[in-house]
């Protein structure tokens, strides 16, 4: 909760910035309710047409997952590598896949 | 301790090896100061640096600049916002950070406590002080903390244009009339000299560098980036005819770099310190557009309370 | 019949000219950061609106005009804007309520345009129009939160509304010259945009707990070129760099 009667509680912005992509967060920014949160992400986000599509959710309503306070998840996903196509190992002439 | 000191060597492993910070990652305590002294310092100046432009918003000399100009100073906005909320990643609050701006005790860079007296320093502003700025976001959207990154690509995103507004403005000046030529000279004999104080102290000067480099905060030193600012703004002024306020400035064929004089670092601190022209006047705006905004930030929350009720009624 | 067009294209023109103009100086000095962007891009619509609203009368006044010759060189009896956008802004609230009497009458004036048999006035209104939708959207819903948000600020937009309101007449009552647009399907009818005004303005402001004046005494004049003492000083402030160098390009 904010400490001042004047202090607007924070969102996070999510834009779709066209049909067939899914919304990715932007930034955040302040305002008292949902629908000026809104109106605020196209005033802010979208001036130079970023997006057709807005989402705002209030900060305080995402739960996040955390890295271990002692151990810090420093290590990328590196042994993963399977997970990445340049795993496998196809010829030139097969062309692009 | 040594779990501590572990950490912070993983932790200098881990930006060394050119990876990004994110919010939630742990981070060593001076880490997470410093860039929410430097990410709100930054934002201040933004939102500081709105006003010796806005103050020609009303009297652009044609509607076309009159439109650009908003347009700018409301990026300037914008990236005010951006930044504030890239600290509030870090636990900072905007309010807090809002307030001490009004109250004096953050800083905001001294270069918008120099006055704008003709529409010739609006082209300037944009030239040279958007350019200094663009050469320190560039190397930003490399720094080591992902929010403020991001924010910075997009920043540089929007600022590409700044400059160009800025440059074409002096470029007509430079073109047009006897009296446009000089406005536009007097215009670059203002700005020159405090746009290259923008980039701060001397390297030897600066002893907080050397830390911020390392932690991958900052990607080049504040001499490293006024000599690439200097190298490319010089022959932009030739291309203008206007003249460099700096009779020792002078092409280093063996350096490969211009040379320049002396930088008056006397008149820096006291800008700094209080002794620009405009640096109460620039408070004083910010002061009073807060206070006198407080009434209706109040009421908007005060609205969203009462829906919030009326709804939960519904609701019950 | 070319005069009236002159003239009425002048009024929309000098309308979002000088809105654009008042609403800019609000830009460094809003109340929050989100409110100032989301001010300056109601100004910059304006100001576009009365780009293209310039070009257009300048192209009526002939070879030699110019948009920055109609905008700037332009004396202040030669202005022809409604009174009310000429006021100062005065506080944020005010501001607002003048945003909200103001866009919902352009909304519904530039409805009516989309229908303008005037091919230039009709494609200014295509574009408009949507500008205009989100802009009535916007300061109604800011005049209900400030309305019905705190004993101040309630206080504060209803002493804005009591004396915006007679100020509001002037754009909602036809003269000769918007009658003969009218006419030739050139332009609005206000009687028209009248009804729909008074009525959208009254369930505005019943949700926004507002009292609506009586109607009294309307100012006007501003769109016959009678104006009050402040257009010559944002006249003064706007026009003053091209008058002081006449020759010079910008
Ligand atoms: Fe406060
Ligand atoms: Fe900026
Ligand atoms: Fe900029």
């Amino acid at each position: 909760m904010s400490k001042n009667k004047d202090n607007w509680k924070i969102w996070e912005v999510f834009i779709r910035s066209r049909n067939g992509l899914s919304h990715k967060h932007v930034g955040s920014l302040h305002a008292p309710d949902a629908e000026v949160a809104l109106k605020n992400a196209r005033d802010v986000y979208t001036r130079r047409s970023e997006g057709i599509s807005i989402w705002v959710v209030p900060s305080e309503a995402i739960t996040a997952s955390s890295p271990d306070e002692k151990e810090p998840l420093f290590t990328p996903a590196d042994d993963k590598v399977y997970r990445h196509p340049t795993f496998y190992d196809i010829p030139d002439e097969v062309g692009h896949m | 301790m040594t779990t501590e000191m572990n950490l912070e060597q993983k932790f200098q492993d881990y930006v060394d090896a050119e990876n990004k910070i994110e919010p939630k990652d742990w981070m060593p305590d001076r880490y997470r100061k410093t860039l929410i002294r430097q990410i709100s310092q930054h934002a201040h100046s933004e939102v500081v640096g709105m006003l010796p432009e806005a103050n020609w918003i009303t009297r652009a000399p044609s509607l076309r600049r009159k439109v650009a100009l908003l347009a700018k100073v409301q990026d300037e906005a914008g990236h005010g916002l951006y930044l504030y909320s890239a600290a509030e990643t870090l636990g900072a609050d905007r309010q807090d950070m809002v307030e001490d701006l009004l109250s004096g005790k953050a800083k905001y860079s001294s270069i918008f406590n120099y006055p704008t007296p003709t529409w010739a320093d609006i082209g300037a502003i944009g030239w040279l002080v958007d350019g200094a700025a663009i050469a320190n976001q560039v190397m930003l959207c490399r720094t080591s903390y992902g929010p403020y990154s991001r924010a910075m690509v997009r920043i540089c995103k929007e600022e590409s244009f700044h400059q160009r507004q800025g440059y074409e403005i002096m470029m007509t000046l430079a073109r047009g009339t006897e009296k446009q030529k000089q406005m536009a000279q007097e215009a670059l004999n203002r700005w020159w000299w405090p746009s290259l104080m923008m980039f701060g102290p001397t390297d030897d000067e600066s002893p907080n560098s050397a830390q911020s480099m390392k932690w991958k905060i900052k990607r080049k030193s504040n001499d490293q980036l006024r000599q690439e600012f200097i190298d490319k703004t010089v022959p932009q002024a030739e291309f203008l005819g206007l003249q460099v306020p700096d009779p020792d400035l002078k092409w280093n064929e063996e350096r490969g770099h211009y040379n320049f004089g002396t930088i008056d670092w006397e008149e820096f601190y006291n800008v700094i310190n209080g002794n620009g022209k405009c640096n109460k006047q620039r408070m004083d705006a910010r002061n009073k557009a807060h206070d006198e905004g407080e009434w209706v930030r109040e009421a908007a929350n005060a609205y969203a309370l009462k829906e919030q009720k009326r709804k939960e009624q519904v609701a019950a | 019949m070319q005069k009236e067009l002159l003239e009425y294209t002048l009024r929309l023109g000098d309308n979002a000219l000088i809105l654009g103009q008042r609403l800019g100086e609000w830009c460094g000095y809003g109340p929050v950061l989100e409110q100032d962007i989301a001010l300056s891009n109601i100004a910059l619509d304006q100001l576009g609106q009365a780009r293209m609203l310039m070009q257009y009368a300048a192209r009526l006044k002939g070879e030699e005009y110019t948009e920055d010759k109609m905008a700037f060189f332009r004396d202040v009896t030669e202005y022809h804007n409604v009174l009310m956008l000429e006021l100062p802004n005065d506080h944020w609230g005010f501001t607002i309520m003048r945003q909200f009497l103001f866009d919902t009458f352009n909304y519904y004036q530039y409805t009516q345009l989309l229908q303008s048999q005037d091919d230039h006035i009709k494609s200014v209104a295509q574009k408009a129009i949507k500008e205009i939708t989100y802009h009535a959207q916007w300061s109604a819903e800011w005049v209900i939160r400030l309305g019905d948000g705190t004993e101040e600020s309630h206080q504060k937009m209803q002493t804005a509304l009591d004396e915006l309101w007679q100020w509001t007449g002037e754009m909602l009552t036809p003269d000769a010259v918007d009658e003969k647009m009218r006419e030739a399907g050139i332009g609005a009818d206000l009687n028209k945009v009248k009804e729909e005004w008074q009525q959208k303005v009254a369930e505005i402001l019943e949700i926004a707990t507002l009292k609506k004046p009586e109607d009294d005494w309307m100012q006007e004049g501003g769109k016959q070129g009678e104006h009050s003492e402040h257009l010559g000083y944002i006249l003064a402030e706007m026009q003053h760099l091209p008058r002081m160098y006449p020759e010079a390009e910008w």
